[in-house]
C-alpha cells in the first residue's frame, strides 16, 4: 500500500500542476487499476453475474437430471446423459435441419436484397431520403406483429387474405400458405418477413460502406475502358465492400441463429418448422421444465454457433478486414 | 435534374451516375419497392379501423367506409385484455433498459479504450468472448440464473439481466477509439482526470453516436419477445409484445382488435424512427459496423 501511494503521488501532481503536455500514469499504479475498474466494474460485474456465472451454472445442470429443478441433488447426476440424450433425440436433429434449411434461404436473400437497396438507392438522386426511410421503417417492427400481419391478413390462407385476393386477379387458385404442412409455401411466409424486417437495417450498412468508396477508383477504371454496371461493379465495387459484406454476413447468420419470435407466431411448435431456439424452449420451459436437457442442447448449440463463427471469420478473413 | 446531368463528367464513370433512361428505371423499381414495403403497415391501418365482417368480407376493401374509431376504445376498455399494462411495462423496460445500457456501455467502452491498465485487453477479450455467443442461446442459463433469484414475473427480471450487452460495449470501445484524442488530453492538461474528461468532454461530443445507440437499444428492448415471454409468467408482467402473441395465438381477441393493437404497438417506433432516424443513420454509419 504504502509503496503504491508513493509511486501515483507524483503522476497527481503533475496531473495537477500541469507542468507536463501528457500527465502519464504508469500503467501498472494502483490509480490506473482504480480508474479503470470504475469505468468498466459495473459493466463487468453485470456480465459475470449474467453471462458467465448462468453459462456454467447451465454447464453444470447439463450433467444432471434436473427437472423443475435449478439446484439438483447429487444423487441426480447422469453425466454425459442429457448430451447423448439430446443427440439421439431425433426432434433436436431436426430443429437443426430446419435451420440450415432456413439460414440457406435467409442468409444469401438478405445480403443480396440489402445490397440491391443500397446500389439502387446509391444511383438515385431524387428523393433518397424518403426511399432510405421507407426500407428501413419495417425495422422499427417487431417480428410479432410482423407475424400477425403475415398470418392474419397476408398469408391468411383464405379469399379475402391479400395474396389469395392477387392470385385471384390471376385466376390462380387459393393457397394454404401456413396452413399446409410441406413446404415450400411456409418456407416462402417465414422468409418473407425477415425480408422485410431486416433489409433496411444491412441496406444502412451497405450504403455507409459504398459512400466510402472513393470516386477516382471509378475515374481510372472508366480511363481504362470498364464498361461501367457489371464491370465495375464486380472489380470495384465489391471488392471495395469486402469488409462490410463479411460483417453483414456474419450479422444476418447471427440473427438467423436467433430466430424465434416468427416461427412461434406464426406456426407454433410444429415439428416440421422448429428451429433450434423452439425446441429448447419447449424443453426447458414447457410442460417438461427440463432444464437439464435444455442446458445441454443450449450448450450444444452455443458450441455450433462458436465453431461456426470461427471458421466463417477464418475463410472470409474477418480478422484482416479489422485490422486494416 | 437536367442541369446536373449537363455537367456530369464522363457518362456512367461512377454508381451514381447514369442515363436518363436508366435513371428513370431505377425510380419506377424503388417506386415499386416503397408500395410493396408499405403493404404491411397499410394492412394494420385498413383492418385497425374496419369490423370483422368488413374484414373476412370477400372482394377487396381499401379502406373501411365507414371507420370503426370506437375500436381503439374497445381495446382498451375490454377487462380481458390487459393492453394498457402491458404498453406500460414495455415503455418501463425500454426506458430503463436504454438509460441503463446506455451508461453501463459508454462507461465500459471509454474504459477499455482509454485507460491504460496494464491488463486492459485481458479484460476486453473476457467481454470479446461474449460476442461469440448470440444473447438469445443463452436464455436457458439466463432463466436459471433470474429464477433462482426470484426475479420472474419482475420489471427486475424483465430489465437486468438485458443491460450488460457485450455487443454494444464493443460499439461503444470502437467508437471511444476513434474519438480525437487531443480533445481529451487538452482536458487532461487542464487538470480534468479520465472520469472528468469523459462526462465534460467526451460524452457532449458523442450526441449522435449516443443516439443511435440509444436508439437501437430502445427498439431492441421495445420489439424483445423470447425473453419476456421466459420471464413474464403472470398477464401483468407482460410487454406488450407478449400480449399481442397471446391474443394472436389464442384467439382471445377478435380480429379488428388484434390490428388495433398492432397499431398501438409499432406506433410509439414509428414516430421514433421518424424523428431520430438522422441520428440513427449516421451513427450506424460510424459506430465501427463498417467493420
Amino acid at each position: 500500500m504504502a509503496v503504491s501511494t508513493e509511486t501515483a503521488a507524483p503522476d497527481a501532481e503533475a496531473g495537477a500542476g500541469g507542468r507536463t503536455p501528457r500527465p502519464r500514469r504508469r500503467k501498472g499504479g494502483w490509480r490506473t487499476a482504480l480508474t479503470f475498474w470504475y469505468f468498466t466494474g459495473p459493466f463487468l460485474i453485470g456480465l459475470l453475474v449474467f453471462t458467465y456465472i448462468p453459462l456454467f451454472w447451465s454447464a453444470y445442470l447439463s450433467f444432471f437430471d434436473a427437472r423443475n429443478t435449478v439446484a439438483p441433488l447429487p444423487e441426480d447426476f447422469v453425466g454425459f446423459g442429457n448430451y447423448v440424450r439430446m443427440l439421439q433425440d431425433a426432434a433436436f436433429i431436426d430443429s437443426l435441419a430446419t435451420f440450415t434449411v432456413f439460414a440457406a434461404f435467409v442468409v444469401p436473400l438478405t445480403f443480396a436484397c440489402s445490397l440491391a437497396l443500397a446500389l439502387l438507392l446509391n444511383r438515385v438522386r431524387l428523393m433518397r431520403a424518403f426511399f432510405r426511410s421507407v426500407f428501413f421503417l419495417p425495422f422499427a417492427c417487431s417480428y410479432v406483429v410482423a407475424s400477425l400481419v403475415w398470418k392474419m391478413s397476408i398469408f391468411n390462407g383464405v379469399r379475402y387474405g391479400m395474396a389469395n385476393s392477387v392470385l385471384d386477379l390471376f385466376g390462380i387458385e387459393d393457397v394454404p400458405w401456413l396452413f399446409d404442412p410441406s413446404p415450400p409455401w411456409y418456407w416462402l411466409v417465414i422468409v418473407s418477413l425477415r425480408l422485410w424486417i431486416q433489409c433496411g437495417f444491412y441496406m444502412i450498412l451497405f450504403i455507409a460502406a459504398l459512400q466510402q468508396i472513393p470516386e477516382h477508383l471509378y475515374e481510372a477504371a472508366y480511363v481504362d475502358g470498364a464498361k461501367p454496371g457489371r464491370q465495375t461493379f464486380w472489380h470495384i465495387t465489391l471488392p471495395q465492400l469486402r469488409a462490410t459484406s463479411v460483417a453483414v454476413l456474419m450479422l444476418i447468420l447471427i440473427a438467423a441463429y436467433q430466430a424465434f419470435d416468427e416461427f412461434y407466431n406464426l406456426i407454433g411448435n410444429q415439428a416440421y418448422a422448429r428451429p433450434p431456439l423452439m425446441y429448447l424452449y419447449t424443453t426447458a420451459l414447457g410442460t417438461q421444465q427440463d432444464l437439464g436437457r435444455g442446458s445441454a442442447g443450449a450448450l450444444i448449440l452455443a458450441l455450433i454457433i462458436a465453431i461456426v463463427t470461427v471458421l466463417q471469420g477464418r475463410f472470409l478473413g474477418f480478422g484482416n478486414a479489422e485490422e486494416k | 435534374m437536367s442541369h446536373t446531368t449537363a455537367r456530369r463528367k464522363p457518362v456512367g464513370y461512377r454508381p451514381g451516375a447514369g442515363t436518363k433512361g436508366a435513371n428513370a428505371a431505377v425510380l419506377i423499381v424503388l417506386a415499386v419497392l416503397t408500395v410493396l414495403f408499405l403493404i404491411p403497415f397499410y394492412l394494420i391501418l385498413r383492418n385497425a379501423f374496419a369490423t370483422d365482417a368488413e374484414i373476412t368480407a370477400p372482394g377487396w376493401m381499401w379502406f373501411s367506409p365507414d371507420p370503426a374509431w370506437d375500436n381503439l376504445s374497445r381495446l382498451f376498455n375490454d377487462p380481458a385484455v390487459p393492453m394498457a399494462r402491458s404498453l406500460l411495462n414495455s415503455a418501463i423496460v425500454a426506458v430503463l433498459t436504454t438509460v441503463g445500457t446506455l451508461f453501463l456501455c459508454t462507461t465500459a467502452g471509454y474504459g477499455l479504450a482509454r485507460v491504460p491498465w496494464r491488463h486492459a485487453n485481458k479484460v476486453f477479450y473476457v467481454v470479446l468472448a461474449t460476442l461469440m455467443i448470440p444473447g438469445a442461446i443463452t436464455f436457458v442459463p439466463s432463466f436459471v440464473m433470474v429464477s433462482s433469484l426470484g426475479w420472474l414475473s419482475d420489471y427486475r427480471g424483465l430489465i437486468i439481466p438485458g443491460l450488460f450487452s457485450g455487443f454494444a460495449a464493443f460499439l461503444c470501445r470502437q467508437y471511444f477509439l476513434g474519438f480525437p484524442r487531443e480533445l481529451e488530453e487538452a482536458a487532461r492538461v487542464d487538470g480534468l482526470t479520465y472520469w472528468g474528461a469523459f462526462w465534460r468532454i467526451v460524452i457532449p461530443n458523442s450526441g449522435s453516436f449516443l443516439a443511435a445507440i440509444a436508439v437501437i437499444t430502445f427498439v431492441g428492448a421495445w420489439n424483445s419477445f423470447l425473453w419476456p415471454l421466459v420471464i413474464g409468467r403472470s398477464s401483468d408482467s407482460w410487454t406488450v409484445q407478449v400480449a399481442l402473441s397471446t391474443f394472436l395465438t389464442a384467439q382471445t381477441v377478435s380480429l379488428s382488435q388484434l390490428f388495433t393493437a398492432a397499431l398501438v404497438a409499432i406506433l410509439p417506433l414509428v414516430f421514433v424512427f421518424l424523428f431520430l432516424q438522422r441520428f440513427l443513420v449516421q451513427g450506424v454509419a460510424q459506430t465501427g459496423l463498417k467493420g
